[in-house]
């Protein structure tokens, strides 16, 4: 304990919760805007009406790659910069490193998301999944990543603390992982400004594709929040974090394993059979490193349970770890060849990855902004405690209709897709298997509305935190306070 | 797969599964001893007043991800995984697939094969046969011709009595057999758009459409001149071409004097896909039964 006793002992330096701010308040504007394309799209499968307001520019097509891209780099995105900033500093007793380089990382990065939700309506698409942006703004998100690695390493480098907290081991090899997977998968020959064609071709494609977009879960979505998470639930809490051990073998075990399972996208493909062998093995034994970050967080908690009966925001925090546990036990039970073969390209693949966006991703991003807010403007707590609580619920909600309605959607397709008669002719029509997913369409919709409302109330209760009368700035809020 | 790519594989494989295997089982006894307090069993690190309990990690746990690598370590054994290794079952896909269609195929081209004797005509009135031709249709042909065989906007309706091809039988398995590639030439480059426009009204004309005339009776010569060598003298087309009937107002396309137009002036390029290769002679048998007596009815 001694050393780093002794550095705390030190006057802490002024932290800068400027950016860390400017973050955390577009991570909300950037969530609300997210999910709200991603109501629409799901009121548009309901009411196929709804594609033609203002074609082509409303049509699922446009839409759905701007939902994706929102929710996950402007939403996700901005909450990981928000709590990875926020973390680093705090937990290395150091300020910021990179001096104009970290301004240029938020402005850099909302500008990517302009660039995204202007070209995408407009039809401008590589066509890679969760990779969509042509190619001058995967330059600009290179550049950007470049200068949040030499801000983040940098302040590691310059932490006054001996050892390096377990967030950062997390939050650095997310940083590390994303920028290798983003400039090999988005290697493209331009034919112009806004057109370029993949460096690869046919299943290598695919395999490149799918390499990046799982790891865009491993590593985006599952690691950086996890970082989130080593933060945020021991520190609301007030608990120490529960196995030290744990930590060690389930964040090596996590990083050298993910990179591995992509390929149970492509189960039943092109891809060579060893691959995709490959990808499902892999992805079993993922479920344990997985579920080390679940254990470590619930664990942490023993001791302090009570505390969930009045603390809305460790609430949040705790069950995005339920339900990150239940989707990270529900992703290699799919990878398996001979469930994937029921479940692939049904709504279960949808449910699938909503249990991780809205459960996990989403909710210990609304638990770690409330925990911010009030810190970052010197307050004791968040506007109206009672709207976190009934967001907490709206989400809760919102989530198992979208996951429920989803695995029944999902099911009821699986098994009408594979239905056979004696004679050997499909029992159902496509479309007969459309007709049938309505209801669990409809519920979908109302979950995800659920989620959206939630989300504005939170817009309004931050609103209301950051312009009371009571808010300081943020370079006081910064102000060193000895523990 | 070469020998450098295949070592490459399996050592990486192996390399990536032993890491995790032994950092799992180097981690498995904790630096502080079991017998002091659990709530000093801190690692002595504190981070922004967070600190670390030094807990072992949980036993099931432990099993689980030890039961997990077994599987791994069984799994590549038996089916392919490791390089060019083809585990010791010899299991593909493709062989499952190969499998699966001829245990398919065993089983249903007995119920089938009792329908390739029947006459089509005659296998048309069979109601039975019919029933399950109809899911055939369903299942293959629906996507185009519509779910009542009604056609749509490129895609011909099998319901009327006009054919492209011919509606006897024989003509109708034949197509479903080899399928057709109907193509009509862009004539805009080479008549020009004033005859366009003209041969197009004549066109209109042919089926006592409304139009101008005077235009048609100059697209009359242009007709004459480029166009019955396909569509006949008199614009009832020619089934041993397939070129389209234009004299009994049934379009494939569009009908209208912009439709029309478009056609002459672009081109037309359809195809139906041979269905030799997908399905058996019996099916195929029983779907020309199904088709003619869809005009049958009408």
């Amino acid at each position: 304990m001694s050393n780093d006793t002794a550095a705390s002992a030190l006057p802490a330096p002024a932290y800068n919760y400027h950016v860390v701010r400017q973050f955390s308040i577009m991570t909300i504007v950037w969530g609300v805007v997210g999910m709200a394309v991603g109501v629409l799209l799901a009121a548009q499968l309901m009411w196929p009406d709804l594609n033609d307001f203002w074609q082509p520019f409303s049509h699922f097509g446009r839409l759905r790659p701007l939902h994706t891209n929102a929710v996950i780099f402007a939403f996700g995105g901005c909450a990981l910069f928000a709590t990875s900033y926020f973390v680093v500093q705090r937990t290395c007793q150091a300020p910021l490193f990179g001096g104009f380089l970290v301004p240029f990382t938020f402005w850099g990065w909302q500008a990517v998301i302009v660039a995204a939700a202007i070209t995408l309506p407009m039809g401008f698409t590589t066509s890679k999944e969760y990779a969509e942006l042509e190619w001058p703004i995967d330059i600009l998100i290179t550049l950007v990543w470049v200068a949040y690695a030499i801000v983040f390493f940098g302040t590691i480098v310059k932490r006054r603390t001996q050892h390096i907290y377990v967030a950062n081991w997390f939050f650095g090899a997310f940083i590390i992982t994303v920028a290798v997977l983003h400039v090999v998968n988005s290697a493209a020959v331009p034919v112009h400004w806004l057109k370029s064609y993949s460096a690869y071709a046919g299943a290598a494609d695919a395999m490149i594709q799918w390499w990046y977009g799982h790891n865009a879960v491993g590593f985006f979505l599952t690691a950086g929040f996890l970082g989130i998470m080593y933060y945020f639930v021991p520190k609301q809490a007030g608990r120490p974090v529960y196995s030290y051990q744990l930590s060690i073998v389930h964040f090596w075990a996590l990083i050298s394993v993910y990179v591995w399972a992509g390929a149970h996208h492509l189960h039943y493909s092109a891809l060579p059979d060893w691959a995709q062998s490959l990808g499902m093995v892999m992805s079993l034994i993922l479920l344990a490193p997985s579920w080390g970050g679940m254990i470590n967080g619930m664990m942490t908690l023993s001791g302090a349970w009570h505390k969930l009966r009045t603390d809305p925001t460790l609430r949040f925090l705790v069950v995005s770890l339920s339900f990150y546990g239940m989707s990270t036990f529900e992703g290699p039970m799919m990878s398996i060849k001979t469930v994937n073969a029921l479940s692939h390209n049904t709504d279960w693949t949808i449910g699938h990855v909503h249990a991780g966006a809205l459960g996990w991703v989403a909710m210990i991003s609304i638990g770690s902004i409330y925990h911010l807010l009030p810190v970052l403007t010197g307050q004791k707590a968040m506007w109206s405690v009672r709207l976190i609580n009934a967001h907490f619920w709206l989400a809760t909600v919102g989530t198992v209709l979208y996951i429920a309605s989803m695995w029944v959607n999902g099911i009821t397709q699986g098994l009408m897709w594979r239905a056979f008669n004696t004679d050997g002719t499909l029992t159902y029509s496509f479309v007969e298997s459309v007709e049938a997913s309505y209801p669990g369409y409809f519920v979908r919709f109302l979950g995800g509305a659920f989620f959206l409302s939630g989300m504005l109330l939170m817009a309004y209760n931050a609103y209301r935190t950051v312009n009371s009368k009571n808010a300081i700035e943020p370079e006081k809020a910064a102000q060193p306070q000895l523990a | 797969m070469s020998i450098f790519w295949n070592i490459w594989i399996i050592g990486l494989t192996l390399a990536c599964i032993a890491l995790v295997t032994w950092v799992l089982f180097a981690n498995r006894k904790v630096a502080i001893k079991d017998d002091e307090e659990p709530e000093n069993r801190t690692t002595g690190h504190v981070y922004d007043g967070i600190e670390e309990y030094d807990n072992p990690l949980p036993k099931w746990w432990f099993q689980l991800f030890v039961g997990t690598l077994v599987f791994t370590a069984v799994y590549l054994v038996i089916y392919p995984g490791l390089g060019s290794f083809p585990g010791v079952t010899g299991w593909t896909s493709l062989n499952q697939l190969e499998r699966e269609q001829d245990k398919a195929r065993d089983v249903h081209s007995e119920i089938y094969s009792a329908f390739l004797q029947t006459p089509i005509e005659e296998l048309a009135q069979d109601n039975a046969a019919m029933k399950m031709a109809v899911r055939l249709f369903a299942n293959n042909c629906a996507v185009c011709h519509g779910a009542d065989g009604g056609g749509n906007y490129g895609f011909p309706n099998l319901t009327d009595k006009d054919w492209l091809y011919g509606g006897s039988a024989d003509k109708i398995k034949e197509t479903i057999t080899h399928g057709r590639a109907g193509s009509m030439p862009a004539w805009g480059p080479i008549i020009g758009e004033p005859n366009v426009l003209a041969v197009s009204e004549y066109v209109l004309s042919l089926s006592n459409q409304e139009h101008d005339k005077d235009l048609a009776a100059k697209g009359s010569a242009v007709f004459q001149q480029n166009c019955i060598a396909c569509h006949g003298v008199d614009g009832t087309g020619n089934q041993a071409l397939g070129a389209p009937n234009l004299a009994d107002n049934i379009w494939l396309y569009d009908g209208s004097r912009e439709g029309i137009a478009y056609s002459v002036r672009n081109g037309r390029a359809n195809v139906m896909p041979a269905q030799k290769d997908m399905l058996q002679e019996e099916k195929i048998h029983l779907l020309a039964a199904y088709v003619y007596s869809l005009s049958l009815e009408n």
